[in-house]
């Protein structure tokens, strides 16, 4: 534990500057076992063209179609996050998107995202957010990427020697609770996880924080410590979510918690203001608050490196 | 939505005064939502009473009371309205954000 704070991790002030600035996307590096998030774009540059392994993006929440003062060009701040990574020096392996690609789940919302998404021209790996379950038949998410997926869309892959776990739990949700995985997604997680070789790597990716960030806005998961039991023992686990629109950081024994920013709009500090909604900044100010993150991973290091870009450094 | 003129909330008035109190007409009721709340979070209403839950946040909401009513999503200032014909409890929240929740009690 006490290592993980020295040497080209990411230090405890580094991460909450990120917290307090979450925005573009968030670079991770997985070096070792553990993912890293570096902190702007510049510097998440710079490590990737340092880090050999396998490095790979997080974007999260671009709420396509979202056009209200927070900012009236969702899908505007999405291209310029594209053209950002498709600016890094080193061509990451693939991308994972971690929820609310839209912001109504409209057929054009969706078809929107793709269009821009898609200039990446990198593999992504997607899971739901609660906004892109909104259609009537709730089948448009389904169509588009529930190909291969069991339940309401988990799966899992495996990649440069890491397995990747992505999960859905924005369904189903209780009245007065938090986000929901339930019985069945976590039994077939037992089972998936079932024979892995405990020094494999794992990431666990999902909308809402699995971690109880901040209950009073519903920001966790209620049966999320059920889905950690069943990676107890695993020597790296990285835990990558989104929902919150902005970047946090723990570490707890060998799991890594993070959460990338949003390509759309910010949202405040928990309790710093009446409700999680989107905030209105200076527009000189969005597009630090808004970005991505890359992860690499190389072999014999157990934690992965993590670099949360803003837009605008 | 129903508009009254001043003179018809009048007369309107005045026959809720003289009609007792079984065989008023209920009045329309409304439920905001500001700031991922619902306002007022609990509503006593008569029978027959028609509420109307207005969304005014730039989050997208929903109305649901397990098995009883379900709206769609609704977008800011989008409306949902339901008239409640039996009395009971009524709990409700919003599936997007289920730490917003609601009571409406029909009597």
């Amino acid at each position: 534990m006490s290592g993980h704070d020295h040497g080209d991790g990411v230090s405890r002030r580094k991460v909450l500057e990120c917290m307090t600035w979450a925005g573009t996307g968030v670079l991770w590096t997985i070096t070792g076992g553990v993912p890293r998030s570096l902190g702007i774009i510049d510097s998440a540059q710079a490590a990737t063209a340092a880090a050999p392994g396998m490095t790979f993006l997080q974007i999260s929440d671009s709420h396509v179609g979202f056009d209200k003062p927070a900012n009236p060009n969702a899908l505007g701040t999405l291209e310029e996050a594209i053209n950002k990574i498709n600016a890094m020096p080193a061509k990451p392996s693939f991308m994972i998107h971690t929820g609310d690609i839209t912001h109504l789940s409209k057929a054009a919302e969706f078809d929107n995202a793709d269009r821009i998404i898609s200039q990446s021209k990198l593999d992504v790996h997607y899971v739901p957010g609660e906004h892109d379950f909104l259609d009537e038949e709730v089948k448009f998410y389904r169509e588009r990427y529930g190909r291969g997926t069991k339940g309401a869309g988990w799966y899992s892959f495996d990649a440069g020697g890491v397995h990747f776990i992505g999960l859905v739990n924005v369904v189903d949700l209780k009245a007065g609770g938090l986000g929901n995985l339930g019985a069945e997604q976590l039994a077939w997680l037992e089972d998936d996880l079932r024979g892995k070789s405990k020094s494999t790597p794992i990431v666990l990716f999902a909308h809402i924080p699995l971690w109880t960030v901040y209950p009073e806005w519903g920001w966790g998961t209620e049966d999320g410590g059920r889905a950690l039991e069943h990676v107890k023992g695993f020597g790296s686990v990285t835990v990558l979510n989104g929902h919150i629109h902005q970047v946090m950081q723990k570490v707890e024994g060998n799991v890594t918690f993070h959460t990338a920013r949003s390509t759309a709009f910010p949202q405040p500090a928990p309790g710093s203001a009446p409700s999680p909604g989107p905030m209105k900044v200076e527009d000189a100010k969005l597009r630090g608050m808004l970005g991505v993150a890359s992860i690499n991973f190389k072999q014999n290091e157990q934690r992965l490196a993590i670099i949360d870009t803003p837009l605008q450094g | 939505m129903k508009t009254l003129n001043r003179r018809d909330f009048g007369v309107a008035v005045v026959a809720a005064i003289l009609l007792p109190a079984t065989t008023a007409r209920a009045d329309d009721m409304e439920v905001h939502i500001d700031n991922f709340v619902f306002q007022p979070a609990e509503l006593k209403i008569k029978l027959g009473t028609t509420v109307t839950w207005t969304n005014r946040d730039d989050i997208p909401h929903t109305v649901v009371s397990a098995g009883k009513f379900r709206s769609k999503a609704l977008d800011t200032d989008d409306k949902f309205s339901f008239t409640f014909t039996n009395a009971g409890d009524y709990k409700y929240f919003c599936s997007l954000h289920p730490h917003m929740t609601g009571m409406i009690k029909v009597e």
